[in-house]
């Protein structure tokens, strides 16, 4: 490559520019990147269990996983159990071997509460008085499967699957199936929600695009408005609206429409969170059309029909191209937005309306699991990823218009 | 200058947030009726005794927020109201401090606090300060005929017709669809324990899952219970209990098959005020202010010399005794919650309920 002539601003000068930008680098990488790294590395990275029982788990790899192993083992085990539980590290620990077999932390706490406080004659009648589940083997093999520290265990379960005895991948018994099949249904919703802001955004952009310059100022405060109040508020208010006994309801009650016992249940379902969500972010769909829509000069369809067209092939053949920017960067953000939501369908999605990102929060906040929230956080980076990089096949990422 | 400094001092304060000068505590509970009973009945004495501030904040309960305070280093949650599972959970994984053995006072007659308090009501890491109740209870209005009485009638659409409120939690839930399936009290864990007395429990629920609109704070069911959203809830009966005296809410609490629990108070390890904690803890503990607690809200004390000390209601005058969980006419059938078998059993059984919700 041949040298750019020096054309533009002197090299100090660009540099300079350039440390405008570092404010914006630094809390790029410390607020975003830094931590989206970490969490993500949870859901691969896990190195609690090996490094609580390294003695154990390095005699255990010489054991046959069907007898007893010894008393060498039990005395490893018993004396880094009790260590373990000086540092408080046993419940998190138990939590850990809990994971690969339902049961297990009450016997680890057990066994290091009884070798730090009942030392008996033998580690293996101490772990034992502990908890006699300490005298089967299916113990040892739990802890000896909770040894990994790098593990693509919670990817396998965040996709439905586990691994069967002999170590192959098999799906999870149907019961247990959730993530899969909630995936499928965010994408659902997060298609059905974009539709509809389509389908209601399309016609107001087009309005507010067409105005007289002061009623568009009034008619783009209207969406603005609601965009600029809490999201809380406009959940909770559609709460108001839509519950049994609710506005709507006794509206339809009072018109005689429905009867009184057969209030329509218009929330917490999916039908709450198909209308809540759709409102929340109806904005983010009407504004980037409404900038593409601006552009588009009126005496372009004028052309069209007096070049013969009809109203309908002038909207589709000469309209509806030229606003395809904008469709695009809307549906797209739309999209985006709705495969993460998390606070609307928590609030107003009852059982049935529940999404992808609740299942997160669940194991963030109440499971504790963090590995697995990671991991199902990737899966849905990974989603994200792969519908932007259609959608720039497709379209052309150069081509958004955000507004 | 000036400017810069009280820019950069205001920086700070909100950097450090509120309680976090010397002497002022940050206390968190349970929000609604039961944040306003203990603020009555142990904050507000409290700070008239020592002079210390405390400031107040909600939660709902989990180990979330605690676990990132300590992971972080960054503690600012001193004391927390917490649900027995979760005190006995968070002290084995560290992120509560050892209460210890010395703090708890004599009971109002004298005998040590070990025979005072009931057996199990104090953990490593938890004070017991009240027992609460899981119940059913509903709106008289929307069974005009008969009345449901038993905890199998909330089970009972044909009967009872009318959408139910239930925690979005396995815990609980699981015992009462067991004990309404006909389970007796004593065998509801060891049915539990097996994989055909789980599907027994789901295949309960899944009879009125249709109908089940499912709450998260303790709060919500009275509001559902009064909004007609639900014609029964299940509901913590103290919530029930206050909605029916400061608010004249008709609601009949069902105590056949209630599920017992206690709640406890843990101090969050590493607190810089650990100190003040304790001296809080000690106070909050003391037989006379847990009977003062249980003049607030209906929960009982889990010391037996506080019991004689519960008086009236403190606003209405209501006698207490007849609305608190361990009144000999409450316990009819009653299920002691077993936190141990929950905290080996919660990381899978949750997995199904989920599984079950979304199906």
């Amino acid at each position: 490559m041949t040298e750019r002539p020096a054309v533009g601003p002197p090299a100090r000068t660009r540099l300079r520019a350039a440390g405008l930008t570092l404010p914006l680098v630094a809390f790029v990488g410390f607020s975003f990147l830094f931590p989206l790294g970490t969490m993500l590395s949870r859901s691969v990275y896990d190195p609690l269990v090996a490094d609580a029982l390294p003695e154990t788990l390095a005699l255990l790899e010489e054991w046959d996983g069907e007898t007893l192993p010894g008393e060498p083992v039990f005395a490893a085990a018993a004396r880094e159990l009790g260590t373990a539980l000086e540092g408080r590290l046993v419940g998190r620990l138990g939590g850990r071997v809990n994971r690969v077999a339902s049961g297990m932390r009450s016997v680890i706490v057990r066994g290091a509460r009884a070798a730090a406080e009942a030392p008996a004659a033998t580690a293996r009648e101490t772990l034992m008085g502990g908890d006699p589940a300490w005298g089967e083997p299916a113990t040892w093999r739990a802890i000896r499967t909770a040894d990994e520290r790098f593990t693509v265990r919670h990817y396998l379960r965040a996709l439905d699957l586990d691994r069967d005895a002999g170590g192959s991948i098999v799906r999870q018994p149907e019961e247990l199936r959730i993530y899969v099949p909630l995936l499928l249904r965010t994408l659902m919703v997060s298609g059905a929600v974009t539709l509809l802001c389509l389908l209601l955004g399309y016609p107001i952009a087009h309005l507010i695009a067409n105005a007289p310059p002061r009623r568009a100022r009034w008619l783009i405060l209207l969406v603005l408005v609601p965009f600029w109040t809490s999201l809380l508020v406009r959940t909770t208010a559609w709460i108001v609206l839509l519950q049994t006994h609710g506005v709507v309801n006794s509206l339809l009650v009072a018109l005689g429409i429905v009867a009184d016992d057969g209030r329509i249940a218009m929330i917490y379902n999916m039908t709450g969170t198909l209308v809540a969500m759709t409102h929340v972010l109806l904005p983010f769909m009407v504004l980037p059309l409404y900038s593409v829509m601006r552009t588009i000069p009126p005496h372009f369809m004028r052309a069209a029909s007096s070049l013969g067209a009809n109203r309908r092939q002038s909207f589709f053949r000469v309209y509806w191209p030229l606003t395809l920017p904008g469709t695009a960067a809307g549906s797209l953000l739309v999209f985006i937005l709705a495969i993460g939501y998390y606070i609307t369908p928590a609030l107003v999605g009852g059982s049935s309306g529940q999404l992808f990102s609740n299942m997160i929060a669940f194991h963030m906040q109440t499971s504790l699991n963090w590995g697995l929230a990671a991991a199902l956080g990737g899966i849905l980076f990974v989603v994200v990823g792969a519908l932007y990089v259609v959608y720039d096949r497709l379209v052309g990422a150069s081509s958004l218009k955000l507004g | 200058m000036k400017r810069a400094v009280s820019f950069a001092a205001l920086a700070l304060a909100a950097a450090c947030g509120p309680g976090d000068g010397p002497g002022s505590l940050t206390v968190v509970s349970w929000g609604g009726a039961y944040a306003r009973a203990v603020t009555k009945a142990h904050y507000e004495p409290f700070e008239a005794e020592t002079g210390l501030t405390l400031a107040r904040e909600d939660y709902n309960g989990g180990l979330a927020e605690i676990r990132t305070q300590v992971d972080t280093g960054n503690v600012h949650w001193d004391v927390v109201d917490l649900e027995r599972f979760d005190a006995t959970r968070g002290c084995d994984e560290g992120l509560l401090e050892l209460i210890p053995d010395d703090l708890l006072g004599p009971g109002a007659d004298g005998s040590p606090a070990a025979e005072d308090f009931w057996p199990e009501a104090n953990g490593d890491c938890g004070v017991g300060n009240v027992f609460y109740s899981t119940v059913v209870a509903y709106h008289p209005a929307r069974f005009p005929g008969e009345k449901p009485a038993v905890l199998g009638d909330f089970f009972d659409l044909e009967r009872f017709p009318g959408r139910r409120g239930m925690r979005r939690s396995p815990l609980v839930n699981l015992e009462f669809a067991l004990m309404a399936d006909g389970v007796a009290t004593d065998e509801v864990y060891a049915v539990l324990d097996t994989e055909a007395g789980m599907e027994r429990a789901f295949g309960k629920l899944e009879t009125i899952r249709e109908q089940v609109v499912w709450w998260e704070a303790g709060a919500q069911p009275p509001q559902m219970l009064a909004d007609a959203e639900v014609a029964m809830s299940t509901a913590y009966n103290g919530r029930i209990f206050n909605a029916q005296v400061l608010e004249d809410q008709p609601f009949v609490i069902v105590w056949d098959g209630q599920v017992l629990d206690i709640g406890q108070t843990g101090i969050v390890a590493g607190t810089p005020h650990l100190k003040e904690a304790l001296e809080f803890l000690s106070f909050s503990s003391s037989p006379e202010a847990m009977a003062r607690l249980s003049g607030e809200i209906a929960y009982s004390p889990t010391r037996r010399s506080a019991l004689p000390l519960v008086a009236n209601h403190r606003e209405t005058g209501v006698p207490m005794l007849p609305h608190l969980p361990t009144s000999p006419q409450n316990l009819g059938r009653v299920l002691t919650s077993n936190t141990l078998w929950w905290s080996d059993h919660l990381d899978e059984v949750n997995e199904r309920f989920s599984a079950w919700l979304a199906r």
